[in-house]
């Protein structure tokens, strides 16, 4: 082919719709007679006991045609299935208590959204008060109040995953470092919310429309829940979804619970949830506290790790948690190479709102800790950070890698990428600026952290969170795959259109589709019209299919390229049959069959379409009429867990390496970024710009957790971040001005077109490369960075400790006298 | 609640339709009027995503009632292209990736759009501080603050 499209920053066919006002987001969905709306009552108790509801008032206001509480809900739903063997009972709405501030616990519908909200005042519910907890620790305390009792304890699970000797690895090695760090919970916050439709049909289908990123596993739970066959839930997902990073993956309770509501009233029911309860009761990462260890010998060689996590999943754990301690089962040890690792993971429930899969799911905080370590171990040894990593790294010539968790690492070459990093970083240079600054007496630091970049999620890594025994039972289904489906076909005057049933919320798939298509087919990405929905009743889908963990660039490519490269084929024996020629003497080339070598007729894609629509006689004995083709891909490595706890959580693997260079204020402890180098490994790249915009995003949403979010309980359990004036979204002021991207290109050798996901990306690595910056700068002051967000106020606080503890080196002499107590107050 | 009237020219053309006073003017807009491109983000105020022109200043739609937009001139982000051809800004959008879910974007735009009304040639802080009024979650920013420096350039002459 003489030009291709894939490689290239081909502009957006999304962007016409969505700058002209005409994306269909959910909330735009075109009307759907009768529709009526809904109001959700919720819990303004972080735990207590439910006696009682009164309806009368609300059912009697105006305009209401329906109320549901918590007692409808258990009496005609069943609770979700969770991921874990402990008896807790998830119901799409609180039943005996309500677990958290914001859970639900009745619906009202009316005539239109205020009429709804004005009613659901009126709901009164009778509670008894119960006192709550919410730091994971102390709920693990024998007098900790405990949420479910059915469960006893508030442990929802606990693993002890054991690879290679770590036990000898730790009595063996000459330097064993611990460290305690804290993950804060925060969520991406899609600046579209949540949103519903739900409508009966006369013949006992219920559709419907959200903003959900599935259907994946989700779609067979939630039938379940409302007690329907799947072939009776049919799950719509409009074109425009604004924004997800994986919390619209937690949406399906509510389609449950507003498909309920909609079943009472009779008419068909929208919610639209409101930004409150968004912060409220929608979804975010855990909070974690970690205990780390790691064993290396003295030449800095690291021989193993002992991760012990509290991960604190809320009020109830919610499928597809624990993934929060078990998505990146086979990335565990990262880009490393040591053998030996033991981890010891507990799923803690507390009376906070409900987390799930939040951008780079679980591998922030991963990273987070490990790159932590390793800058605490360059230190111990005396070592440069880059050189304590360059010691460790997974070799380019034992690609593909095969880690003592199970992973298969694909392709890579982590040690150029590291190389490229400190070159565009120009980290000798970087290393004399903090010198001089140092000299100074600035706080300037700079800071390293590499990531390996899982895509593409193995079902069969939830698994893992289940005992080997548990899972040896007959009765045990094994479980594993990756899965996704494309349609190409050609119509009867040579043009194209693609199916798919992705869930893309701003990736840009209906572009990314074209490109591959268009370099298929020898045609332009134009000719090529790109139907990009989920239907579950129409589309081909499977139990892992929707747009999560990074799956598009990956799989969803994959599925496009090969349906494309079917029907190249079938074009080319049609044409073969025409000419009356072998097949293997002719291919597809420029857009036309021709012969390979020498002369003689070609066909191009529309004369073959026009014949093989119009004339199918012309078609040769056996052949399928019509020109289309589905394929459908899945991954050969997806395996389930196997009996050792081994499991290859993802299918390809990207490599992330980052330098940042900070200067941390001396009179306001804010944290400036002089320098931001990020360099991606993702294999092919399809479409550059959309590649980069997915960095700069994801790099936004690493720092926001790392600087500003946070959603924050006071220790009764009350919410105290409800708007975005408590909860801080970095702004354009925050964002760092300049971020330099390079790129290096490893095929992944089990894709197509040699592609990776990268959607999440920096999310995963920021805090970790900021934190290690942070403690770099406030070197001079002992302190390390072991807890997030960094707000100047924490900060602040232990530049304060420090000092007192005479750490702080002769600030007045360095001209920069310290704040009065006055100032250092006003920041708090 | 009785019903009220509400006059106004919205992207041009007279419109007008009855609501409860307590209706918001985002409401209004996408409710009565058809007008779905304005997005509601947060209806507190914050995430800016609900931003039209209001008599030529950006405004939140969200933290203003219908009735109190009578009478008023109002541009959306339907109103932006010219001859079935994308406005400067929204080229300058396209060309420099300055969106993903696109969800934020007609606020961004009207925001922008205000910004360089009042400040034609601006630097990339002023740009920055300016679009600061909106969320945006995908770009990282990153795209809009270069689509917004362009349109500045492409804009200029025409003043």
């Amino acid at each position: 082919m003489s030009d291709r499209w894939i490689g290239k920053s081909v502009k957006r066919v999304e962007d016409f719709r969505l700058l002209t006002g005409r994306g269909t987001y959910i909330d735009d969905h075109p009307p759907i007679g009768n529709i009526h709306h809904a109001a959700i009552v919720r819990s303004r108790h972080p735990h207590a006991r439910i006696l009682g509801y009164d309806v009368s008032k609300a059912r009697a206001a105006e305009g209401v045609v329906g109320v549901i509480t918590g007692d409808d809900v258990a009496r005609e739903t069943k609770p979700f299935a969770v991921g874990v063997t402990t008896p807790v009972h998830y119901y799409c709405a609180a039943t005996d208590k309500v677990r958290f501030v914001g859970e639900p616990v009745a619906v009202v519908v009316a005539r239109d959204r205020y009429l709804a909200e004005d009613a659901a005042e009126l709901v009164d519910v009778e509670y008894e008060p119960l006192p709550a907890v919410v730091d994971p620790e102390k709920a693990l305390q024998p007098d900790a109040p405990v949420l479910h009792d059915k469960v006893g304890t508030n442990l929802a699970g606990h693993r002890r995953l054991v690879y290679g000797d770590p036990e000898r690895a730790f009595r063996e090695a000459d330097v064993v470092l611990r460290e305690r760090f804290r993950f804060p919970k925060y969520g991406s916050t899609p600046i579209e919310t949540y949103g519903i439709i739900a409508r009966w049909e006369p013949d006992g289908i219920c559709t419907v429309w959200s903003n959900f990123m599935g259907p994946f596993i989700m779609h067979p739970l939630t039938a379940r829940v409302l007690g329907l066959p799947e072939n009776k839930l049919r799950f719509i997902v409009p074109t425009d979804i604004g924004g997800s990073f994986g919390i619209k993956s937690s949406i399906y309770p509510y389609i449950a619970l507003i498909a309920l509501a909609a079943k009472h009233a009779g008419v068909p029911v929208k919610w639209i949830e409101d930004r409150r309860e968004h912060l409220l009761a929608s979804s975010s990462g855990t909070d974690r506290v970690a205990y780390r260890e790691l064993a290396a010998k003295r030449d800095g060689t690291v021989v193993g790790m002992r991760f012990k996590w509290l991960d604190n999943v809320g009020g109830y754990i919610r499928s597809p948690e624990p993934g929060c301690s078990f998505r990146p089962t086979g990335n565990f040890v990262g880009p490393y190479a040591f053998q030996h690792l033991e981890v010891d993971a507990s799923v803690v429930m507390t009376n906070k709102s409900l987390t799930g899969p939040n951008r780079g799911y679980a591998c922030g905080h991963l990273y987070f800790e490990t790159e932590g370590m390793m800058d605490r171990l360059a230190d111990e040894l005396g070592l440069d950070p880059i050189e304590i990593r360059r010691r460790n790294l997974i070799a380019p010539e034992q690609m593909p890698y095969r880690t003592p968790t199970g992973g298969y690492y694909d392709s890579g070459d982590y040690p150029a990428a590291l190389d490229k990093a400190v070159q565009v970083a120009d980290y000798a240079d970087l290393r004399r600026q903090q010198a001089r600054a140092r000299a100074n007496g600035r706080w300037f630091g700079i800071g390293v952290a590499l990531a390996v970049d899982p895509s593409v999620s193995n079902m069969g890594y939830v698994a893992t969170a289940l005992d080997p025994e548990f899972r040896a039972k007959p009765e045990y289904l094994p479980k594993s795959g990756a899965v996704d489906a494309a349609t190409v076909k050609i119509d009867p005057l040579g043009r194209v259109t693609t199916i798919l049933g992705t869930t893309p919320q701003g990736q840009g798939h209906q572009t990314v589709v074209a490109q591959i298509v268009a370099d298929e087919l020898g045609l332009t990405p134009d000719d090529i019209t790109v139907v990009d929905e989920m239907d579950t009743f129409t589309r081909i889908w499977s139990i892992s299919s929707g747009t999560y963990s990074s799956r598009f660039g990956s799989v969803g490519t994959s599925a496009v390229a090969l349906a494309a490269r079917k029907l190249r084929a079938k074009l080319v024996d049609y044409a073969a049959h025409l000419m009356e020629r072998p097949a293997a003497d002719l291919e597809f080339r420029d857009g036309a069959v021709r012969p390979r070598s020498g002369k003689g007729p070609s066909y191009s894609v529309k004369d073959l379409a026009g014949r093989a629509h119009w004339n199918t006689e012309s078609l040769p004995d056996g052949m399928e009429p019509g020109l289309q083709a589905t394929a459908v891909f899945g991954f050969g490595v997806s395996r389930a867990v196997d009996a050792e706890d081994r499991v290859n959580s993802s299918n390809t693997y990207g490599f992330i390496a980052e330098i940042m260079a900070v200067e941390v204020d001396r009179r306001t402890a804010a944290i400036t970024i002089l320098k931001y180098v990020t360099v991606h490994d993702a294999g092919t790249i399809i479409n550059p710009m959309i590649a980069e915009g997915q960095i700069y995003g994801g790099a936004l949403h690493g720092l926001g957790g790392a600087l500003y979010e946070e959603l924050k309980y006071d220790d009764d359990g009350q919410f105290l971040t409800g708007t975005f004036m408590d909860y801080l979204v970095p702004t354009a002021t925050e964002a760092p001005a300049e971020i330099e991207i390079a790129h290096i290109v490893s095929p992944s050798p089990l894709t197509p077109l040699g592609s990776k996901g990268l959607g999440e990306s920096s999310s995963m690595t920021v805090p970790a490369v900021i934190a290690n910056a942070v403690s770099d700068a406030l070197r001079p002051l002992g302190i390390r960075i072991t807890e997030l967000p960094m707000t100047p106020s924490n900060l602040w606080e232990m530049i304060r400790q420090a000092g007192d503890r005479g750490a702080e080196p002769r600030a007045s002499r360095a001209g920069h006298p310290r704040p009065e107590p006055d100032s250092r107050h006003s920041l708090q | 609640m009785t019903a009220a009237t509400v006059r106004l020219t919205v992207n041009g053309a007279a419109r007008e339709g009855r609501c409860e006073p307590r209706k918001l003017l985002v409401d209004f807009l996408r409710e009565d009027l058809g007008l779905t491109g304005t997005h509601v983000g947060c209806e507190h105020g914050i995430c800016g995503a609900c931003t039209v022109l209001i008599n030529g200043d950006a405004a939140r739609s969200c933290l203003m009632l219908a009735v109190q937009a009578d009478g008023a001139e109002i541009t959306t982000v339907e109103g932006l292209m010219r001859d079935g051809r994308l406005h400067p800004l929204q080229e300058a959008f396209r060309e420099h990736h300055g969106l993903q879910c696109g969800f934020c974007t007609p606020g961004m735009l009207l925001t922008a759009l205000d910004l360089l009304r009042t400040n034609p040639s601006p630097s990339e802080q002023e740009v920055r501080e300016g679009i600061s009024a909106v969320l945006c979650r995908c770009t990282g920013y990153h795209g809009i603050v270069k689509a917004v420096r362009a349109a500045a350039v492409t804009l200029a002459p025409s003043r």
